[in-house]
């Protein structure tokens, strides 16, 4: 097998696999932790299960160019089915495996899904839920056979199973595998990722070998990415981001890839791992620092000091030192007492400690925040993309990075921007097409062969892209002044008491928010004060937190005033939900951005009630919790005025 | 189900126990089978509790006696239940606060530890690849609960209903042949409630467990359990099949209410 393998150019991810396994074949390529012990799999392990599991799937039945559902937590497993169907020339399809039964459905049958690999019973008992209506349905394989023994389904199997088959398999066969590697070119969809899909129905973008190829090799020769690295995989495999990161730069560069024992250990995994590369988006970088604040509240006054007069230093000289640039003897002096003292144990406590480049992508990430991390030494940069471009479009790169900026188009990438503001992309990265969607395909892609991006966005004097806000959502206000509703949500976000914010103001006359608080946040500072709640929604509703929130919303309207055409969009009026908004609900998408156009017909009344001047709104919301049960949430909702700011010249409102 | 439900394991013979002149247990008598869910339930001050304390040995009765596969008992002690493979949760969780998760699980696997405490001291030869063992087994136990993330933290900084599970943890890492709950889910929201219930099927399912519980949920007895022994003010006034027990007019009035 290795012999075929070398003879043909490494242009598809089956045969960088077995390239790995040929030329670092005893080095470490995944490691999960199970049972409190981290287990590895070599290069060499990987290729065997893959091999197992290719052949299994083959003698199952498994035909060329057909997709498979893969569903679960990152588990080595995982990827090695990824593997095992890109060997064998078919399409994995990873969704996300917190989706509720109904929304897996309609991935399902678009995609004609016959084969499915899942991680757990929780996983088995959704499609079992989905059965009926999934005709095509042939197989499902599990991982984890914690609690599968009294599934007799004929067509549910162990994983075990499936291997031992392809074990034999292979042995009768040994020319099975290096024949299907071979057939496979490098034009071939390697992927298919679900686009979540603000608006409209998901759908399937199809990705090759050679675009997620091209993405990750620019991505790893671009931070100079060795075998060495170590990454931890906890981000959905369903998103492009883990894909690239965890899949695909994995399998070009040949580094390690750990899987947490579960979700709820990742930070102490972390810890265990000191990954040296690292990708998170901006909410976990955002948690954490949270919580870094919270234990340092706790924190004797002593080490309070300290902690705040070592990041006075860091924030003066911390980024400048980062980047290479001229920083006085006296604060060079100050950082390095400062790293020994504060900031070592500090990346130490957050599993940062051998960090070389972090990236962070999939929504703004508030300035103070981006600060905080490069100025106690940890180089974390920004990059731009999107599912239909591998998640490659611009990176920053090392000692010039801007705190409001993406960075500079990636090597191989031509970024242009259009007359109405949206950017534009061209490149070896593109999606070959949208599943079955010719028209979509064609909405998206100019005739030039640039994808539009629908972003809106401009080049700063040096070369580096500025993302503004989606190009369809920026709207005028009823005096026609521009209104970009996602930066100022951003703006909202920033701040550490608010989880989340929807302001409306397209065609209207003012602006007006709905804010959903932090509950970890806020509720932590409710404790201080001896502020009693029951829960969110007691919370949300007290008027001490309405102040909380207004202060933060006013400070957000005074720097607006100094944002040109957007002073006009500053918050008059706002009140906060009492639900948070949820994926479940189908208010966020499943990466957690807000559906706008959904939470504005769910809560037409309040937003009647906002424009309308009243004070008080009652509504009563459906919520859909966790075990997929209904119930209800009903509340009397406070609406508050906010002050404005009046621009230079003109009277304040 | 897989599981079967086989011969008579425990067997109580006409157990009474008292307190100088309380009466907390009258001739009571009821068995307990392989594999199966026992519920013991009552009002407040029926004598559940004393009951579970009368098998472990933790209360010796003045009457009666306790059959253990065959093996009669006039008096019960603890260790020798222990020994014969039954453990137990209590009501108010019996942990270690301080100690971590990991060394309270390991507490559970204290009667099985062969090596001596010079031995231990020095962790040396076969002391270590005995605690060893005993480690994997309760990462088995940590496995099974799902308690992987909170397995160095003390167990006095963690949530009630955490705590419960790992005291179920506890007694489970003893690989009980017997296991007596004492209320496993009192104090617990839905959510908490309905894992405890998934972990005590699963324990009995999984591994044959004969579970004893005692619960005052009364949704909760009736699904789980395959049949019920009902104490009043110490007396057996109801045994039984869950419908059996609910259609009991005696039961009915004493415990359930008019309303049932």
């Amino acid at each position: 097998m290795p012999e075929t393998a070398s003879s043909q150019a490494l242009d598809t991810f089956p045969r960088l696999l077995l390239n790995h396994a040929r030329v670092r074949g005893d080095k470490p390529a995944m490691r999960e932790k199970d049972l409190g012990i981290w287990q590895c799999w070599t290069w060499q392990n990987v290729a065997e299960e893959v091999c197992a599991l290719a052949c299994g799937l083959s003698e199952m039945g498994f035909k060329r160019g057909e997709n498979v559902a893969i569903v679960g937590d990152n588990r080595p497993r995982m990827y090695m089915m990824m593997s095992a169907v890109q060997c064998l020339g078919g399409v994995p399809l990873p969704l996300y495996q917190d989706a509720v039964a109904n929304e897996m459905l309609f991935v399902l049958v678009d995609a004609e899904v016959r084969f499915l690999f899942v991680e757990d019973q929780e996983q088995v008992d959704k499609v079992l839920e989905l059965q009926e209506q999934l005709p095509q349905l042939g197989h499902v394989f599990y991982d984890d056979p914690h609690g599968m023994r009294h599934y007799t389904q004929p067509f549910i199997h162990d994983v075990r199973e499936l291997m031992e088959m392809g074990r034999t398999h292979n042995r009768n066969h040994p020319d099975l595998l290096p024949r299907e590697v071979a057939a496979g070119s490098a034009d071939d969809v390697s992927v298919m990722l679900y686009t979540s899909g603000t608006t409209g129905k998901p759908k399937g973008v199809c990705l090759t070998h050679k675009a997620f190829i091209s993405a990750a090799r620019g991505g790893t020769e671009f931070d100079h990415l060795t075998a060495d690295e170590d990454i931890l995989s906890y981000l959905p495999m369903a998103w492009v981001g883990d894909h690239l990161f965890s899949f695909a730069q994995a399998m070009i560069s040949g580094f390690t890839i750990n899987c947490p024992e579960s979700a709820e250990t990742v930070m102490n995994d972390l810890r265990e791992i000191g990954p040296t590369y690292y990708f998170a988006p901006p909410r976990v970088f955002e948690n954490l620092l949270t919580q870094v604040m919270i234990r340092m509240e706790d924190a004797s006054a002593i080490k309070q000091k300290m902690f705040h007069y070592f990041m006075t230093v860091a924030r003066r000289s911390g980024a400048e030192i980062l980047d290479g640039k001229p920083v006085s003897f006296a604060d060079r002096v100050l950082y390095g007492l400062g790293s020994f003292f504060v900031f070592g144990p500090l990346k130490n406590v957050l599993g940062l400690s051998r960090v070389r480049v972090a990236y962070t992508a999939g929504a703004a990430i508030g300035p103070d925040l981006f600060r905080f991390y490069r100025s106690i030494g940890i180089n974390l940069k920004q990059l731009y993309g999107q599912t239909e471009t591998c998640a490659y479009v611009c990176l920053q790169p090392d000692g010039e990075i801007k705190f409001d900026s993406v960075g500079k188009p990636a090597p191989g990438v031509e970024v242009k921007i259009a007359d109405n503001g949206e950017i534009l992309v061209k490149g070896p990265m593109l999606l070959k097409e949208y599943y079955k969607r010719p028209d979509a395909t064609a909405e998206v892609i100019n005739a030039d062969g640039y994808f539009m991006t629908g972003d809106a966005g401009m080049f700063d004097d040096e070369g580096h892209l500025k993302i503004i806000d989606r190009a369809k959502d920026v709207g005028k206000l009823a005096n026609g002044a521009m209104f970009a509703p996602n930066f100022i949500e951003n703006k909202l976000k920033f701040f550490p008491f608010v989880k989340e914010a929807v302001v409306f103001g397209d065609r209207r006359e003012m602006v007006c928010a709905f804010i959903n608080i932090d509950i970890g946040a806020v509720g932590n500072w409710a404790e201080r004060r001896g502020i009693a709640y029951s829960g969110y929604t007691d919370l949300a509703a007290k008027e001490e937190v309405y102040g909380l929130i207004q202060e933060s919303i006013e400070q957000v309207n005074s720097e607006l005033v100094g944002e040109g055409p957007l002073a006009d969009s500053q918050i008059h009026r706002f009140l906060i939900l009492h639900k948070e908004l949820d994926p479940d609900d189908d208010e966020l998408t499943r990466t957690r951005k807000v559906r706008r156009g959904f939470v504005a017909e769910k809560y037409g009344v309040l937003i009647d009630a906002l424009y309308a001047g009243k004070d008080r709104q009652f509504i009563e919301t459906a919520v859909k919790f966790e075990d997929g049960r209904q119930g209800k949430v009903a509340a009397d909702l406070v609406i508050r005025d906010l002050r404005t700011f009046g621009v230079a010249g003109r009277a304040a409102s | 189900m897989s599981r079967q439900i086989g011969e008579v394991v425990l067997d109580l013979k006409k157990v009474s126990l008292s307190f100088g002149g309380v009466k907390a247990l009258t001739d009571i008598s009821f068995d307990v089978r392989e594999h199966e869910i026992r519920a013991i339930i009552g009002p407040n001050g029926a004598g559940k509790s004393s009951m579970l304390n009368v098998i472990n040995g933790v209360y010796r009765p003045q009457e009666g006696e306790i059959i253990l596969r065959g093996q009669h008992f006039a008096k019960m002690n603890p260790y020798k239940a222990a020994q014969a493979g039954i453990s137990r949760t209590f009501q108010n969780i019996a942990l270690f606060k301080g100690m971590n998760v990991i060394d309270n699980l390991m507490t559970g696997r204290n009667l099985k530890i062969r090596s001596n405490l010079i031995q231990q001291a020095f962790w040396w030869g076969p002391a270590r690849r005995e605690e060893l063992e005993h480690r994997a087994k309760v990462e088995e136990v940590i496995d099974f609960l799902e308690i992987q993330h909170i397995r160095k933290t003390p167990v006095g900084r963690l949530p009630y209903g955490l705590q419960k599970r790992v005291d179920l943890g506890r007694a489970l890492a003893m690989e009980p042949s017997i296991l007596l709950l004492d209320e496993p889910m009192a104090g617990m929201n839905v959510e908490e409630k309905q894992d405890m219930c998934r972990f005590i099927l699963d324990v009995n399912d999984q591994f044959g467990t004969t579970i004893v519980l005692i619960e005052h949920d009364m949704a909760v007895v009736m699904d789980i359990s395959d049949r019920v022994v009902v104490l009043d003010y110490g007396k057996k006034i109801g045994d039984g099949d869950p419908d059996a027990v609910r259609a009991n007019p005696d039961v009915i009035s004493a415990y359930l209410g008019a309303s049932h």
